[in-house]
């Protein structure tokens, strides 16, 4: 029996080993970096240890501009993309014909490639030498301005930005609020309508408040997704993020260890850490206001 | 608003033609009700469906016949296939695909084995240390991706494991909310079935292979379509990891494309290769529809 003791142990070893090697020690690891002053990947060297990396990073104007885009990013996409999801899903729940097809339809977005079909949404918008692309030439059949979509002004760049990201977190948010929608017990609805109660009286004080913790599910996961955006901007935007100004947090951690400006871990540590603060603050202060809000 | 209690008198008559005109314009409402919502989810469907139309047609449309459009066309009455031609033999397109096949199978398949086992200990052994394990495996949820990959990617490049398939598999081999899944799982099949099989001495591995895991198939399912998803879109770990275009993945290949290849001026082409790279996940989407979606709003987030 003794040896059968530890037999559970040896099921775990394998999650075990590669949960240690590839998420504890990196987790304590990135800490470390984020500590250590001029540390070379080359000479695997240091020349101190405080917080200068965490200054340089705040101090940092491509940083700034990350955290600036990521806030827009975030503002513009979550609340309009819920609330969107929302009016679709309470569509869809009040038909019936075709509406498997719909859903069907709303969710494609969700199993494709990111990074193939924000191509599709660059080309839609991007004004090149050879083509002046679909919108642009709807702008110009209109009498409008082209305008450059994709290496233009800032405003047009994080309106292209927006829409791909809000087209690309809607399928999720359907998905959930439809299921949430058709969990409400069919009998409040029938006390509601004997009652003669009118429908904007049952869709605030009976549906909305039904799946409000759903509705407070998608809003943590859709800031907690929305602050990491990076592979939608390189879509649209290619690589070097920075040059374009359309840099994210994430994309910022990823420039700083690899690719052309790379090399500096330490400076990725760092900036790892402010975004999981970031992102850790906004999740506790989501949550305190769902206690308050969300009934069940 | 019965009609029950009517005394018979003329007031009865105006009652009832009231009645009727309510009907109707309660029906008529009823119409003008059920119009706006198709149209409202026609439009979102169609927006939703257009990217994927723009992008078949342009993969149809030749390079010169593209490029000379003034007004945006949407339809063509020439289509070819040429930029499919274009499209494998300009890149290793399927080299690419290879490479991304590869990678999700085995690193699909090596997930599986790991974390089945993990959450059979969890759910029905009982060992020494069981349930603070479980409880430091449930706190690693938390912890983004994004803070762990620059370590990752030090790490594999200590070792050597740069342009690698081993070095692009190892980071992604464990989930832990997918043992969380599982688990979940193992424990809805009925304790008395494993003291049974003790007692006729089957071994605990035994009865994982032939008891467990053929009842918890729907979940194994689900977890397996959810994974290969996530390696199919998988970009930033590639990346990092690879910059010899032998291992690139879709991901990487089409951005590769996009910036140094073809995408730059031939975007007929380039609307070809993201239309073969798209294709794999939508028939997998269209084959196992009620399966995704049931995965999906069980847990899971694009990542």
């Amino acid at each position: 029996m003794k040896q059968n003791k530890y037999k559970g142990w040896l099921y775990l070893l394998p999650a075990i080993l590669f949960l240690g090697v590839f998420m504890v020690y990196p987790l304590i690891d990135v800490v470390v970096y984020s500590f250590e002053e001029g540390f070379s990947f080359v000479t695997q060297t240091k020349v101190g240890t405080g917080l200068y990396n965490f200054r340089y990073v705040l101090h940092d104007t491509y940083f700034v501009q990350a955290l600036k885009n990521t806030f827009i990013i975030v503002i513009i996409t979550v609340p309009f993309s819920t609330a969107l999801a929302l009016l679709i899903s309470l569509a869809l729940s009040s038909i019936k014909p075709l509406r498997n097809m719909f859903q069907t339809i709303y969710f494609l977005p969700y199993v494709t490639n990111t990074l193939a079909v924000g191509l599709v949404f660059m080309v839609l918008f991007k004004k090149t030498e050879y083509s002046d692309g679909m919108v642009n030439l709807l702008i110009k059949a209109f009498g409008g301005e082209a305008v450059d979509f994709i290496d233009g002004p800032y405003w047009a760049k994080m309106f292209v930005m927006c829409l791909y990201t809000i087209w690309i977190v809607l399928p999720f948010k359907i998905l959930i609020l439809t299921s949430a929608l058709a969990s409400v017990k069919e009998d409040y609805y029938k006390a509601a309508r004997v009652d003669g109660t009118r429908p904007a009286r049952i869709f605030f004080r009976i549906t909305l408040p039904m799946i409000s913790p759903m509705i407070f599910y998608l809003i943590i996961t859709g800031f907690i997704g929305a602050f990491k955006a990076y592979s939608d901007e390189v879509a649209l935007f290619g690589t070097d993020l920075n040059a374009a100004g359309m840099n994210t947090m994430v994309g910022y951690v990823y420039d700083m260890l690899y690719g052309n400006s790379g090399g500096y871990p330490s400076f990725a540590s760092a900036a790892a850490l402010i975004l999981f603060a970031v992102v850790f603050t906004i999740t506790c202060i989501n949550l305190m206001a769902s206690k308050k809000n969300v009934h069940y | 608003m019965t009609a029950s209690n009517t005394p018979v008198n003329d007031a009865t008559e105006d009652r009832y033609s009231v009645l009727v005109s309510e009907a109707a314009s309660a029906r008529r409402i009823r119409v003008i009700k059920n119009v706006l919502l198709y149209t409202f989810l026609i439009v979102c469907a169609l927006a939703v469906l257009f990217p994927f139309y723009w992008m078949i047609l342009t993969s149809l449309k030749t390079q010169g016949a593209y490029n000379a459009e003034v007004t945006p066309k949407f339809f063509t009455l020439e289509p070819t296939l040429a930029n499919y031609t274009e499209a494998f033999t300009a890149v290793p397109l399927a080299r690419y695909f290879l490479n991304t096949f590869f990678f999700t199978a085995v690193t699909t398949l090596a997930m599986m084995v790991v974390i089945v086992l993990a959450a059979f200990a969890f759910a029905r052994m009982s060992f020494p240390g069981r349930n603070i394990v479980f409880s430091l495996f449930l706190s690693l949820m938390m912890i983004p991706n994004e803070l762990v990959v620059i370590t990752n990617y030090v790490t594999i490049t200590s070792w050597n494991m740069r342009n690698t398939f081993l070095g692009l598999i190892l980071p992604s081999i464990t989930s832990v909310f997918y043992i969380y899944l599982l688990k979940e799982n193992f424990e809805q099949i009925p304790e008395e079935l494993y003291k049974a099989a003790k007692v006729d001495g089957t071994s605990d591995f035994k009865y994982l292979l032939r008891v467990m895991l053929p009842i918890s198939k729907p979940t194994l399912v689900t977890i397996t379509i959810l994974k290969v998803i996530e390696c199919w879109n998988s970009y930033v770990w590639p990346r990092l990891i690879t910059d010899d275009k032998n291992y690139y993945l879709v991901s990487n290949g089409i951005q590769e494309i996009r910036q140094n290849g073809f995408g730059r001026d031939n975007i007929p082409a380039m609307m070809a290769a993201v239309v073969v790279i798209s294709v794999p996940l939508v028939i997998l989407f269209l084959l196992f529809r009620n399966k995704i979606m049931e995965g999906v709003s069980r847990g899971g987030t694009k990542g």
